[in-house]
């Protein structure tokens, strides 16, 4: 092989990798990002059941029910509306009522309830979902919570 | 008084960097070695003061002094003296400060040891250091001061974040920041040369025990914090494509291609402009990290607090240090001229395949974690770009570099033969198929891919001791000839092979653990019994307890195996007194390189209570892996050193490549 061949060679060997990760980054997207929603949005736009999505908002007062096992229900409220959730699993150590949370997961088809298979609570008393905030607070229903909520 | 001491020294530190950014780089401009001269003695006084503050910082901590504001809200006089000293870092003041200790401790030590490098480039490496410690001193003193006061001094403090009242808190950021700064010296030695024009195979030299160093510090710092965050966080999960986590492991990348490419530079004068830019972008990765990290547009654990001056503030670092460098390597890139010619298949032709993928794989983790905050940016609109994302697109892409990993070192310089390589190799591929088929068959089922997954991570393994093998000529040469040959070879040699071993290693451990591990949620009451993963595990019922700082509810578990009684271990939720927050302490119990993980849950109604059990196969592999790396690195690191005299020659004035601009 000339030299230009080999440099050649190279860049082509190069060039179809790198398309080919691009078109793998391209089809991993598709398939792979949850978009963020609150329950009001939900009243807006149609979620096909089975879009895996992430559902944030407040921990609706007296929604939490324990059931069958380790099987839990509450209700995810945003002041505007409600979405009933149910998760199976151990929720995280800063779950409370009235507290922020993000759940992720998909709508039932048969049911229509919210299933997650993810429920992320906040780090520590300041920490509130970061889209959690931002979203309460453009609609007025921020409190501070922290200490208050602690209690 | 020791607080004003150490504020005052830090302040004096921003005044020797301000020297040291100037007059040795005026001085390598115009061939002055007096001005250059100054750089080395500036610099460790510079490395001195920034100890003297972190010093008195730490004092602070250890007396809980809650006169100073950033203790007041981050310590408490209850806690464990090595969470008060390690507290020092447990907070946004404290970690940049230690982030400035060690870029400066960086600085000492190229002044210490940089005694063989030409006299400009030593001046301009220091000086461009010096800029950087300039930007971060700025950085502190302006925005994030752990020296301001309270007055009147609060009588308790507010504890530290219980989740960081851990002793991986001692070890993990220390390690990672070694890492993560210690690419810095590899940025600066790319300025310099790019500033002076002038690059060569001793530049490589230079570059590569630095590269060295700071990739097996961070190998260490990742596997650590990733140790930590599995047995803390009581999730069970030892990788989450975090942002926070992408942020080191992008550096990490970056930073392997640049070790493979900078060998190539060294022994073969190829890939010149290739081996700057990658040093430049690795420390910007670095950059990059500190400020997804610690400017709260993230939120973790990590983002100790939330300030948007901070974040304005490290993203004008950002921009000027990766945007002046980009600038730089744009104007003077084109004046270096590329040497050695390689064919596509040879050592070289290797290590650009595993720079090609490792660059292309970091650009992926790069992507995901970025966009979902451009597109918030820009559209407002929010999504979440989670494991499923990472594990497809790295996944995929990582296969093709480890099925390569084995062959790279087989291939001669300049020309290989990819057949000879493959003749030299097929008795470990065959070896690391049996090896998988044979797990496969211990594990009882399971995904038939997962022979190839675990056949991938012994081929790394194999491979690895292949490469000894066949250096020291075994099979070929009698016994006792090859291993003296073996023992003759040089220590570089050894750590390849430990570093590649130990990347099988790792590979395995995340095949296995991802294939076969099971998590079964259980409700149990007191003495009831459960089956995972071969052993039997009986609930004894729960305890209170107190510690210094907390109060727990602990459960004890006694796990059997056909009968006998084998191990017991306590699980517990805490509550940290101060902050009122709980955590999960999960009861952790490792049999061979296998983990059962018991976390507990939420009490029933009647009286039982939610338990979480993992049976984690070869969970322990993945760290293991990542400590043999690290051990590999420090013996390629260790026979460096003895190679540092070497260079000398290159004193004398090298055949330029190219001529100063002006």
């Amino acid at each position: 092989m000339t030299r230009k061949q080999k440099r050649l060679t190279i860049i082509a060997g190069g060039m179809s990798f790198i398309i080919a990760a691009v078109l793998l980054v391209m089809f991993a997207f598709s398939q792979s990002v949850a978009y963020f929603f609150m329950p009001a949005d939900l009243a807006t736009t149609e979620v096909s059941p089975g879009t895996r999505i992430r559902l944030g908002g407040l921990v609706a007062e007296g929604s939490v029910k324990r059931g069958e096992g380790s099987t839990v229900t509450f209700a995810v409220t945003d002041g505007s509306g409600t979405v009933p959730v149910s998760y199976t699993g151990i929720l995280p150590d800063l779950f409370r009522e009235g507290q922020g949370v993000v759940t992720e997961g998909a709508f039932d088809a048969v049911t229509h309830s919210f299933v997650a298979d993810t429920v992320l609570a906040k780090h520590d008393e300041n920490y509130m979902p970061k889209e959690v905030a931002d979203r309460l607070k453009e609609q007025g229903v921020w409190k501070e919570e922290g200490e208050a909520a602690t209690q | 008084m020791i607080i004003e001491i150490g504020h005052y020294a830090l302040v004096l530190s921003l005044a020797t960097a301000l020297i040291v950014s100037t007059v040795p780089a005026i001085g390598a401009w115009r061939r002055d070695s007096a001005m250059m001269g100054l750089a080395p003695v500036a610099s460790l006084t510079m490395f001195v003061l920034v100890l003297i503050a972190f010093g008195a910082l730490t004092w602070a901590y250890v007396v809980s002094d809650f006169s100073l504001r950033n203790v007041w809200e981050n310590s408490h006089s209850l806690m464990p003296v090595v969470y008060k000293v390690s507290g020092v870092w447990g907070n946004h003041e404290g970690s940049m400060l230690l982030w400035l200790l060690i870029l400066t401790f960086f600085s000492a030590l190229v002044a210490l040891f940089g005694r063989n490098l030409p006299d400009t480039l030593r001046a301009n490496v220091l000086a461009v250091q010096a800029w950087i410690s300039t930007a971060f001193m700025l950085f502190i003193l302006l925005t994030s001061n752990p020296f301001l006061r309270l007055n009147p001094a609060p009588a308790e403090g507010q504890d530290l974040n219980p989740v960081l009242q851990d002793p991986g808190l001692a070890i993990h950021p220390p390690l990672l920041y070694l890492g993560y700064v210690g690419f810095s010296v590899c940025f600066s030695f790319a300025v310099a040369a790019l500033m002076d024009g002038r690059i060569d195979a001793a530049w490589a030299r230079w570059v590569r025990p630095w590269t060295l160093a700071a990739w097996t510090f961070l190998t260490a710092g990742i596997a650590m914090g990733s140790y930590w965050a599995y047995y803390e966080l009581g999730w069970g999960g030892w990788w989450f494509w975090d942002p926070v986590e992408n942020a080191s492991f992008m550096p990490w990348l970056a930073g392997t291609a640049l070790l493979h490419s900078a060998l190539v530079m060294e022994k073969r004068e190829a890939l010149k402009i290739w081996t700057v830019l990658l040093a430049i972008m690795t420390f910007s990765l670095s950059l990059l990290g500190t400020f997804l990290v610690r400017s709260g547009v993230l939120t973790s654990v990590h983002a100790f607090a939330t300030d948007p001056t901070r974040g304005i503030f490290i993203l004008c670092i950002l921009m000027l240090f990766i945007g002046g460098a980009f600038a730089l390597f744009a104007w003077r890139a084109p004046m270096l001229k590329s040497g050695g010619l390689f064919a596509p298949v040879s050592r070289e032709g290797a290590l650009v395949l595993n720079n090609l993928i490792l660059t292309v794989a970091t650009a992926t983790v790069l992507i995901g974690t970025l966009y979902p905050l451009v597109l918030e940016t820009l559209t407002g609109e929010k999504i979440s770009v989670g494991a499923p994302f990472f594990n497809l697109t790295f996944g995929l892409l990582m296969i093709p570099l480890l099925v390569a990993v084995p062959f790279g070192p087989m291939l001669a310089w300049k020309r290989g033969d990819a057949l000879g390589a493959l003749q030299r190799l097929y008795v470990a591929a065959g070896l690391a198929l049996v090896a998988g088929l044979a797990l496969y068959y211990v594990e009882n089922g399971g995904p038939v891919m997962a022979v190839f997954g675990m056949a991938l991570g012994f081929w790394g393994m194999f491979g690895a001791l292949a490469d000894l093998w066949n250096r020291a000529n075994f099979g070929k040469l009698p016994f006792n000839i090859a291993w003296r040959r073996l023992v003759g070879l040089p220590r570089s040699a050894f750590g390849t092979a430990l570093a590649h071993f130990g990347l099988g290693v790792t590979v395995l451990g995340i095949v296995v653990v991802t294939t076969f591990e099971t998590e079964t949620v259980l409700e149990m009451q007191l003495g009831s019994s459960a089956d995972v993963g071969g052993y039997t595990i009986v609930f004894d019922g729960m305890r209170d307890a107190v510690g210094p700082n907390y109060t727990e509810e602990r459960g004890h578990f006694t796990v059997s195996q056909g009968g006998v009684a084998v191990a017991d271990t306590w699980s517990s939720k805490r509550i940290y007194t101060a902050r009122q927050m709980p955590t999960t302490e999960a009861g952790i119990l490792t049999f061979g390189f296998s983990q059962l993980y018991i976390s507990l849950g939420d009490p029933m109604s009647d009286g039982g209570i939610v338990v979480r059990v993992w049976w984690k196969p070869f969970i322990l592999c993945i760290w293991g892996g990542a400590l043999v790396m690290m051990i590999g690195g420090f013996v390629s690191l260790s026979d460096r050193r003895l190679r540092v005299g070497a260079p000398r020659r290159k004193a004398k004035p090298v055949p330029a490549a190219m001529e100063p601009a002006e």
